[in-house]
């Protein structure tokens, strides 16, 4: 039995506090495994072959030369390959089939969907010998006519219906109309250009078979989607499958879906008998995965000389490939943003014989607040009217659509924090006017804005009587700090040190976890996980009022609070029992909690609380995180060249978890819209659909010298309707960004650029 | 890539012979852009001569007042050299604009000279190029042309030299001197590269078997600077660069030199724009003047005609910020 003799000192919560990533030091000293490093007796190593021809079907095969390379053990293609069975069709009634990146059974068809899809694996005993086989396969092609010139198929771009995954169009009034009657009004077209996924370590897959049973080792942000997705196309039952994603060197939602490398791997491993890893080369990502679609935007909008807004448009044109990927929800920010007495949205989609679009960061809102916020920042300047000033004055009370409640809004208070910390009243507003040397100096704002989602999560906690924790949930941790959040949150809800406590992720063998996506990971898990800690604390409890002297006999969990590594009374602080205590006394090593079925009637009844939360909630509210970007920039008077000078981006993002990777993924977003900004564009040719900068030397991310100092605010209070009151900050900070740096580049040099990327050439 | 066969020389005599007697032998510097193109596959040599041996590391002073640097000398080393700093800053500035750190550590001399070009449908296999292919067509003119050529193109090629080094060598009046078996000749630099013509896949006045052993450049008084346009701030390739030279005494430009990076097949000597200043008064007038001058034969294509007017205003800001400077005007940021 224990009580505490005094007053304890006021207890420091983990949530909130900057802790640093428990996976920092496997990572600095080299010891964290990634996908490629699995070593294996006896391990083959692959390569791609990628097609040539956007459209066309292949007409002979001429694998000699490799096959004549030391060390090729096989050239695997469509004539030989072991069968796969087609992709399955999305479905909504089962998510897992989202992760279908394409419709192409690779290796099982002699057609070719676009420039750069595999058509053949070369399987060496080196990388050196599978590459330079993959080199010297010949493959030659019946060419089809292809859409690969996207700027050419606006015309063909087709309405998007509406679903339950997001809404293609919404209306409200006449807002065509009120846009001819409005006294102010600008109508802009904004083109962005297709981008692509430059994460630092290249997709990359370990697949081992063992009778009928699969091993993957992936850089995966969906570890048990993918698995379901491999174990239909090798016909499977899905627990032969494992996959496990311990490290994954960033995703973005380029390692989301499942491309073709994976199954190639998987396939190749089949084939050949061996252990087979593969890593794409810089060009097979390009190649072989998704990037950002290109869009061409119209937004219009009209308003009375007080700046009210009466008319608000905005539509898209965005392409998707023919054999897979679909729309972004680019207009969506646009129903949530401003007071506007009359609305039109609408999206449209081309598809092409492209490698299909696939997420990226906030997909569909990053470009969207590009052109909506050049808008608004353009209609400032038609009314005369401060930029910051005419959003306030159409900062909305409910949703601008249909009344619905906002869960939670802090901008004015993002921009009221941000003007003053930025200095915006040293802002004149004449363009031109600000100077330093030869650098001609703008400032520019603009609105971030990101939904939040839930997905549902599996999870078990454990507690031992020694007063450890171990939390177990199959999610995936591509370095935003997933697992040092989630050991933050069962501390404190356990009332236990943050060192007590262990996060195990990143494997099909644990409890389903959710994808990572959406911005959603970390919410999702947590609303398990307080249901798990919860669960445990009153398996405890009953423990220690089962037994005749415990000082919690009779107590209700309302009435005791954990801390200090065991459970007090709250109307008697010193009146407790340590964890340690209770469950020696009862003679168990630990108690455990299971949140969430993983099969059979409790899985599917999981699935259908899901959807029914989900459709609720989006009934009843809107959810988002938002924000307030401040920048500025410098324009060389006589070259062009831009650079960003100065950032402060101000974000109401609900309760924050952990105050450091908080603003690192907050700042990591803005750094990743100043490259979407100034400098990002995949050349896809549009002669033939092929990438003509596949690598990091063309594609031109931004450099540490591209990026000024990064100031980061958050509000940090807690949305009422998210568990713990956090809001999703993974993509919310890119949001905006580029919308920001154009109305700042108008502000140096007069100049309104509506083409991304801002490059110096638009401003000569 | 393709295997091949690896030889490191030990002295300069046995590199050159080496490279004489191997059917398609290529030297090794840095490798920066050798094993680059040679994972392509778009150089294939069947024997690889490493030269980083060669005992062509330093760097003198001439009697004369000029510089000798040896083929060998890392980027990095030719860039901090105080002689270099001191009397060259073009030169040094120019070096300090390219590539990474990690890249001069590695790159020579000898090898920076002879990188290739930049061009995308050179490096991918799958398209058109006659500088790769030749007779195969060049599928830039149609296609992504942004960093390409605008001075001395032909219908066959319009590809750019992607070096910085060189474009200060250029203006320096360089003279690059190269060996083989049949002896030691010296090559000015503004003999060194060739215009593509309707040979694009000839490049240098370099024979196969020559070694560069050495690049002098004479003697410099003037005040110099380097400035590189980008699309970002550092690791890019120039879209237009200028090197410079001037000496304003009262008012008047009585010496100048100027040469300009990503406008051609080589570094660019604007001997035009040389002429229109000499003996003219230092000011923005007479930039523009010889800059309009110098790019007056310039051809642009869709994506890359903005090139003229960018190096125009490149040349006129990089004279003005010399003339400010030796008329004592404060330094700009
Ligand atoms: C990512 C990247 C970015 C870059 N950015 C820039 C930039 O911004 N600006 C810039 O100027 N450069 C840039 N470079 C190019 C870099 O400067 C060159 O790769 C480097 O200078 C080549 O030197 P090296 O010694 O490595 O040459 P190597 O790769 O060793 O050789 C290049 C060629 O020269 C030949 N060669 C080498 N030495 C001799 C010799 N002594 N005699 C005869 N032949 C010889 C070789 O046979 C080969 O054909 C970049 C390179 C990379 C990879
Ligand atoms: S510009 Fe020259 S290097 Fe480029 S594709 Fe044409 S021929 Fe080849």
């Amino acid at each position: 039995m224990t009580t505490t003799e005094t007053q304890s000192p006021p207890r420091e919560r983990a949530v909130g506090q900057g802790i640093d990533r428990v996976d920092g030091p496997e990572k600095t000293t080299g010891k964290a495994r990634f996908a490629a490093e699995f070593p294996y007796p006896d391990l083959a190593y692959a390569a791609l072959v990628h097609a040539t021809v956007a459209r066309g079907r292949i007409t002979g095969i001429d694998a000699k030369a490799a096959e004549a390379v030391t060390g090729v053990l096989s050239v695997i293609t469509h004539l030989n390959a072991p069968v796969l069975k087609p992709a399955p069709a999305r479905s909504m009634l089962d998510l897992s089939t989202m992760v279908s990146a394409t419709s192409v059974n690779y290796l099982n068809t002699d057609e070719v969907h676009w420039d750069g899809q595999p058509v053949a694996v070369v399987v060496a005993e080196s990388l050196e010998a599978a590459r330079r086989g993959a080199a010297l396969v010949e493959v030659t092609y019946q060419e089809f006519p292809a859409a690969v010139d996207f700027a050419a198929e606006e015309a063909n771009a087709k309405p998007q219906k509406n679903s339950l995954l997001g809404a293609g169009s919404a209306k409200k009034g006449d807002a065509e109309a009120a846009l001819a009657a409005a006294p102010v009004s600008v109508d802009l077209r904004f083109t962005t250009p297709p981008h692509n996924h430059n994460a630092i370590e290249p997709h990359a897959t370990t697949a081992i078979w063992d009778g009928d049973r699969l091993t993957v080792h992936e850089g995966s942000q969906a570890i048990a989607w993918m698995r379901k997705h491999l174990a239909l196309r090798f016909g499977i039952p899905e627990r032969n499958v494992r996959m496990t994603s311990p490290y994954v060197g960033g995703g973005f939602g380029g390692k989301g879906l499942i491309w073709p490398g994976t199954i190639l791997t998987a396939l190749a491993a089949r084939a050949t008998g061996r252990p087979v890893r593969m890593m794409l080369t810089r060009e097979g990502v390009y190649r072989t995965v998704g990037g950002r679609t290109p869009s061409i935007q119209r937004v219009a909008l009209g308003a009375g000389q007080d700046g009210r807004l009466t008319a608000l448009i905005h539509t898209s044109v965005t392409r998707s490939g023919k054999v897979g990927g679909g729309p972004e929800q680019v207009t969506g920010a646009a129903g949530h943003l401003y007071d506007a007495e009359n609305i039109l949205l609408q999206q449209n989609l081309v598809e092409m014989d492209l490698i299909p679009n696939t997420f990226m960061r906030a997909p569909g809102e990053a470009i969207g607040t590009f052109a909506l916020e050049a808008a608004v920042d353009e209609l400032a300047g038609e009314l005369g009217v401060d930029p910051i000033e005419l959003r306030m004055r159409n900062e909305p009370a409910r949703n601008p659509l249909d009344g619905k409640r906002f869960a939670h809004r802090m901008l004015r208070e993002a921009y009221a924090l941000g003007a003053e910390r930025f200095g915006w009243a040293e802002r004149t507003p004449e363009p031109g006017s600000m100077r330093d040397g030869r650098w001609l100096v703008g400032m520019g704002v603009a609105t971030a804005y990101h939904p939040s989602v839930q997905f549902t999560a599996n999870v078990t906690a454990r507690l031992s009587a020694d007063g450890t924790v171990v939390v177990r949930c199959g999610f995936q941790e591509m370095g935003m700090g997933g697992a040092t959040a989630q050991a933050q949150i069962a501390a404190d809800e356990l009332g236990v040190p943050y060192e007590a406590v262990r996060v195990e992720y990143g494997d099909t063998d644990l409890p389903t976890g959710p994808m990572a996506g959406g911005s959603a990971q970390t919410a999702s898990i947590a609303a398990s996980l307080l249901a798990a800690c919860a669960k445990l604390k009153g398996e405890v409890l009953g423990l220690a009022r089962r037994s005749g002297d415990s000082p919690l006999r009779g107590q209700r969990l309302a009435g005791v609070e954990a801390r200090d590594g065991g459970l007090y009374r709250l109307d008697r602080p010193d009146s407790g029992e340590s964890y340690e205590a209770i469950l020696s006394r009862a003679g168990r090593p630990y108690v455990e909690a299971a949140i969430g079925a993983e099969s059979g009637l409790g899985a599917v009844a999981g699935q259908v609380r899901f959807m029914a939360k989900f459709l609720s909630d989006q009934r009843r509210w809107v959810k988002a995180a938002c924000g307030a970007q401040f920048c500025e920039v410098r324009v060389d008077q006589d070259t062009g060249e831009v650079r960003v000078s100065r950032w402060l981006g101000v974000f109401d993002v609900g309760r924050v978890i952990n105050a450091k990777t908080a603003a690192s993924q907050l700042r990591g977003g803005i750094v990743m819209g100043i490259g979407m900004a100034l400098s990002e564009e995949t050349l896809v040719d549009p002669r033939n659909g092929r990438v003509m900068n596949p690598g990091l030397g063309d594609y031109h991310v931004p450099v540490h010298a591209d990026i000024p100092p990064i100031d980061i605010h958050y509000l940090d209070e807690p949305d009422p309707t998210m568990p713990l009151g956090l809001l999703g900050i993974g993509e919310v900070s890119i949001t905006g960004v580029a919308g920001a740096i154009a109305s700042a580049v108008h502000h140096a040099t007069g100049k309104r650029v509506r083409d991304l990327p801002i490059t110096l050439d638009k401003l000569l | 890539m393709k295997p091949f066969a690896y030889v490191s020389a030990p002295d300069v005599a046995t590199a050159v012979r080496v490279i004489a007697a191997e059917p398609n032998a290529k030297f090794i510097g840095g490798g920066t852009n050798l094993v680059d193109l040679m994972r392509e596959d778009i150089e294939q040599p069947d024997t690889v001569v490493d030269i980083t041996r060669l005992p062509l590391t330093e760097i003198e002073e001439l009697p004369g007042g000029g510089v000798r640097v040896g083929a060998l000398v890392r980027n990095s080393h030719l860039a901090a050299h105080r002689l270099i700093r001191t009397r060259y800053p073009v030169l040094s500035q120019a070096i300090l604009a390219g590539a990474s750190a990690q890249l001069r550590n590695m790159a020579t001399v000898g090898g920076n000279l002879l990188q290739r070009t930049r061009c995308p449908y050179f490096y991918d296999g799958a398209a058109a190029c006659n500088k790769r292919v030749p007779g195969s067509g060049c599928d830039a003119i149609g296609g992504f042309n942004r960093n390409h050529a605008v001075l001395g193109v032909s219908d066959d090629c319009i590809a750019t030299h992607p070096s910085d080094m060189c474009v200060a060598l250029a203006a320096l009046d360089a003279t690059v001197e190269v060996q083989s078996v049949r002896g030691l000749r010296r090559v000015p630099l503004a003999d060194f590269y060739r215009l593509p013509g309707g040979t694009p896949h000839l490049e240098t006045a370099l024979e196969p078997d020559e070694l560069i052993t050495a690049v002098e450049v004479p003697e410099l008084t003037a005040p110099s600077s380097y400035r590189k346009v980008r699309d970002r701030a550092s690791y890019a390739f120039a879209l237009v660069s200028v090197a410079a030279a001037l000496e304003v005494t009262d008012g008047v430009v009585t010496d100048v030199r100027l040469a300009l990076g990503g406008v051609a097949a080589k570094p660019w000597r604007a001997r035009q724009a040389e002429a229109v200043l000499l003996g003219a008064p230092a000011t923005d007038e007479s930039f523009r003047r010889a800059a309009e001058a110098e790019l007056e034969p310039a051809v642009g294509r869709p994506d890359n005609t903005f090139k003229i007017e960018l190096a125009q205003r490149t040349i006129v800001a990089t004279l003005r910020r010399l003339s400010d400077r030796s008329l004592g005007v404060g330094r700009m940021a």
